[in-house]
């Protein structure tokens, strides 16, 4: 353990007490790395680094916010006009809950694509998907705060979801609202709770950090490290470079809170709740239309629903579709039986991750639009209900049958022996013969 | 730039998808863009325009529509003097305090107020508006799609006949851009409603420029403040982000 590198007195006779010191040395300082993170690795310590910013921007716009029906909208608008630098704040806060998911799904996405929720790393992944579902509670929560149009009608959609629960339902919702609809109880409740989740996300993040100082960083080529020369301490290599992601980041949050704050909203949001008139057209943040399109897919009349129509009713089967289609993630690491992790090395797995991320992007469309509405304009009767329950359907026919299957089905390429090898000069990509090998149990 | 265009209304536009959503279901025309001084990344508001602006509102608007989030002492911002907020807002009554025998009294307004609504309550408002409820104008240019483009638009398309076969409500008027087409506000803008102190010529498009760009101060009073200090922070995280990846590079020169 490297202590006494230079401790002061006070530090010396604390450590000696409280290793604080030690443990921070060893986790920040000399933590070993492999040395072929690309910058897909850089997402991890952005999205710990907007935790840090929601957090602080939260509690200050708690300073000056009031939850209650009759000024929860007119406090947010002081915020943005009267409070000192509020608006500011509040586009922090607002944006950056975008900046919160654009960050973590690209995080996931780099997991599936290089394998990181495989073996030894099954709790790692699975407490990351924990802490995208508290995410989710946040933001949602956090959304019906500003208490505008699309506040109430979101919050009165999704609440009025738990109905189809079947017997209970309806109570449930009640208890959910505290009350017959959504109305000050329901402000207050998700207040409280707007502000305490993020500090569960920390506690997570912390066990996440945990998982992952115990299994280490997965890499680029998915092999484990095989010893020193495959690593390099976190500081100063990985420090800095993350420093450089995190002004990179920066740039491209900055420009949308000064520039184009209201880029992700809703201009029905500038409107103040009122029960009384129904939005047009009713959608939830840009994070949630991919979930919220698997909700919709699930419809009396068409394929998706029919075999399981005698079971229970569309409603339900479309909410268990959408809470599924978060949960099935924790399933992943058995669910993929591929021992390769990387898609590097699996052709034809990194096919269909490329068709599975188009699929996600196509979900969000369908989330976005009217389901009535025609997708194309020379293609009579393809309406967004059924591009959405084809979507749907290969969302879960990517989890459930793909992955199973192509693990077995797949020929992966060979395998470099270790992190150092294919770098080292002169050296090829590829090792000889490793091909004819049995697929290495990275 | 996309000031007000939003994720949604981009994804829409991505071509590839009939943009066709529930609320432009009808024949509303597709709203053209216009020429704001205050779009763009050096944008400002151009406080003569303003102040025309605030002219017509306060001559046309505020008949019906209320500003209720904006305070007389706002005004500053786009040029006022504190006399002439005073006296603006002197013209208003409000409710004062309970005077010593705890009857109501009312008093002057005073530039810390917030524009007083032209009518007391909702009811009075519908009442006086054969049914419908002129909205608030302090939040309008962000509460709709295509935000000061839509604005302008609406102020400025109307249509004295309905086009053949369509049935227009009581009350209603024809307006190319509303969605659904018939609105329940009289077009508002008459040529040479106002009298522009500064001589400006008052057609209805002028009109309707300056009371757009008055109302979109009103919704962001910030965006001066904002563009400007977003500029500085952009410099200075460019040269921030350039020096991390110096070091970083330099750094990372001995790993291979
Ligand atoms: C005679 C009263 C009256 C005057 C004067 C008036 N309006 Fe209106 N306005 C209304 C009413 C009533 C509505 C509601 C229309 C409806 O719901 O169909 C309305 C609606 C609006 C809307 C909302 C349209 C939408 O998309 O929902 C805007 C914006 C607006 N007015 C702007 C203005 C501006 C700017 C002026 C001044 C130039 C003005 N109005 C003057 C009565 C008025
Ligand atoms: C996990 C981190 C967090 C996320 C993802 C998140 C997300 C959000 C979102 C999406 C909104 C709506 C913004 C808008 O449309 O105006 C919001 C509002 C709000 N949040 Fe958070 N938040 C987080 C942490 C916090 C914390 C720690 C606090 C501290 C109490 C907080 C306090 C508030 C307040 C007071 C509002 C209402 C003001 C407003 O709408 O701008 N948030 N949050």
């Amino acid at each position: 353990m490297s202590n006494g590198n230079g401790q002061s007195g006070l530090v010396k006779w604390i450590d000696e007490r409280l290793p604080v010191f030690t443990f921070m040395q060893h986790e920040l300082n000399d933590y070993p790395t492999p040395k072929n993170l690309s910058y897909w690795w850089n997402f991890g310590s952005l999205a710990g680094f907007v935790l840090v910013v929601m957090i602080v921007t939260g509690i200050m716009l708690a300073m000056n916010y009031t939850p209650h029906v009759d000024y929860a909208f007119d406090s947010v608008e002081r915020i943005m006009r009267d409070v000192n630098y509020g608006w500011l704040l509040r586009y922090i806060h607002m944006n950056g809950g975008s900046m919160f998911f654009i960050v973590v799904y690209i995080h996931i996405f780099r997991g599936l694509y290089y394998g990181s929720y495989k073996s030894p790393r099954e709790l790692l992944w699975m407490l990351g998907v924990i802490i995208l579902i508290l995410m989710m509670a946040t933001a949602f929560m956090g959304y019906v705060l500003p208490w505008g149009q699309m506040s109430f009608w979101g919050a009165t959609v999704i609440t009025n979801l738990f109905s189809a629960i079947p017997l209970i339902g309806e109570d449930v919702v009640t208890w959910l609202w505290g009350g017959f609809a959504v109305e000050n109880p329901t402000l207050n409740r998700f207040y409280s709770l707007h502000y305490l989740f993020p500090f569960l996300i920390v506690g997570v993040v912390v066990l996440h950090m945990v998982a992952l100082h115990t299994t280490k960083s997965n890499n680029p080529l998915g092999i484990d490290a095989k010893g020193p020369q495959d690593t390099i301490p976190f500081h100063p290599y990985y420090t800095m470079k993350d420093y450089f992601g995190i002004g990179v980041f920066l740039i491209f949050f900055a420009g949308f809170v000064f520039f184009a704050p209201n880029f992700f909203g809703e201009p029905d949001n500038y409107i103040e709740a009122d029960p009384l008139v129904t939005p047009p057209h009713i959608v939830p943040e840009w994070y949630f239309l991919p979930y919220y399109a698997i909700l919709r897919a699930f419809t009396e009349d068409y394929f998706l629903y029919v075999p399981i129509s005698w079971l229970m009713s569309a409603k339900l089967a479309g909410v268990i579709a959408m809470f599924g289609s978060i949960f099935v993630l924790f399933a992943l690491p058995w669910l993929d039986t591929s021992p390769v992790r990387s898609a590097r090395f699996r052709p034809i797995y990194k096919q269909f991750f490329w068709l599975f991320l188009i699929n996600c992007f196509i979900l969000g469309v369908v989330g976005a639009k009217a389901p009535d509405d025609q997708v194309f304009t020379w293609f009579e009767g393809f309406q967004y209900v059924h591009l959405g329950q084809i979507t749907t359907a290969y969302y879960f026919f990517h989890f459930l049958i793909l992955f199973p299957l192509l693990g077995k089905l797949e020929r992966p390429k060979p395998i470099p022996k270790s992190i150092s090898e294919p770098v080292l000069p002169g050296g090829g990509t590829v090792a000889a013969g490793a091909a004819a090998k049995p697929m290495e149990k990275a | 730039m996309m000031r007000r265009a939003g994720f949604l209304t981009t994804l829409a536009a991505l071509g590839l998808f009939a943009s066709q959503t529930a609320q432009a279901a009808g024949d509303a025309h597709p709203i053209p863009s216009q020429e704001w001084s205050h779009s763009g990344l050096f944008g400002t508001f151009d406080q003569a325009q303003l102040q025309r602006g605030f002219t017509v509102y306060q001559n046309v608007c505020a008949g019906c529509h209320s500003l209720r989030l904006v305070a007389y002492r706002n005004l500053a911002a786009i040029g006022l003097t504190e006399d002439e907020i005073k006296a603006v807002a002197a013209e208003q009554e409000v409710d004062g305090e309970p005077d010593e025998d705890g009857e109501p009294t009312t008093r002057p307004a005073i530039p810390a107020d917030r524009f007083v609504p032209p009518f007391p309550n909702e009811q009075a408002a519908r009442a006086a508006n054969g049914g419908s409820m002129p909205p608030d104008l302090s939040l309008m240019t962000k509460a709709r799609i295509g935000g000061p483009d839509y604005l302008y638009a609406l102020l400025v398309g109307y249509q004295d006949e309905a086009p053949e076969g369509v049935e227009m409500g009581e009350g209603m008027s024809y307006n190319i851009y509303y969605p659904g087409n018939q609105i329940a506000m009289a077009a508002p803008l008459a040529e040479g409603a106002v009298d522009y102190a500064d001589g400006t010529e008052a057609s209805v498009e002028q009109m309707a420029k300056d009371v757009t760009a008055f109302l979109s101060w009103a919704a962001e009073p910030e965006l001066e403040d904002r563009k400007r200090m977003g500029v500085k922070v952009l410099l200075f995280l460019i040269v921030l982000t350039g020096l991390f990846y110096a070091v970083k590079k330099k750094v990372w020169a001995d790993v291979h």
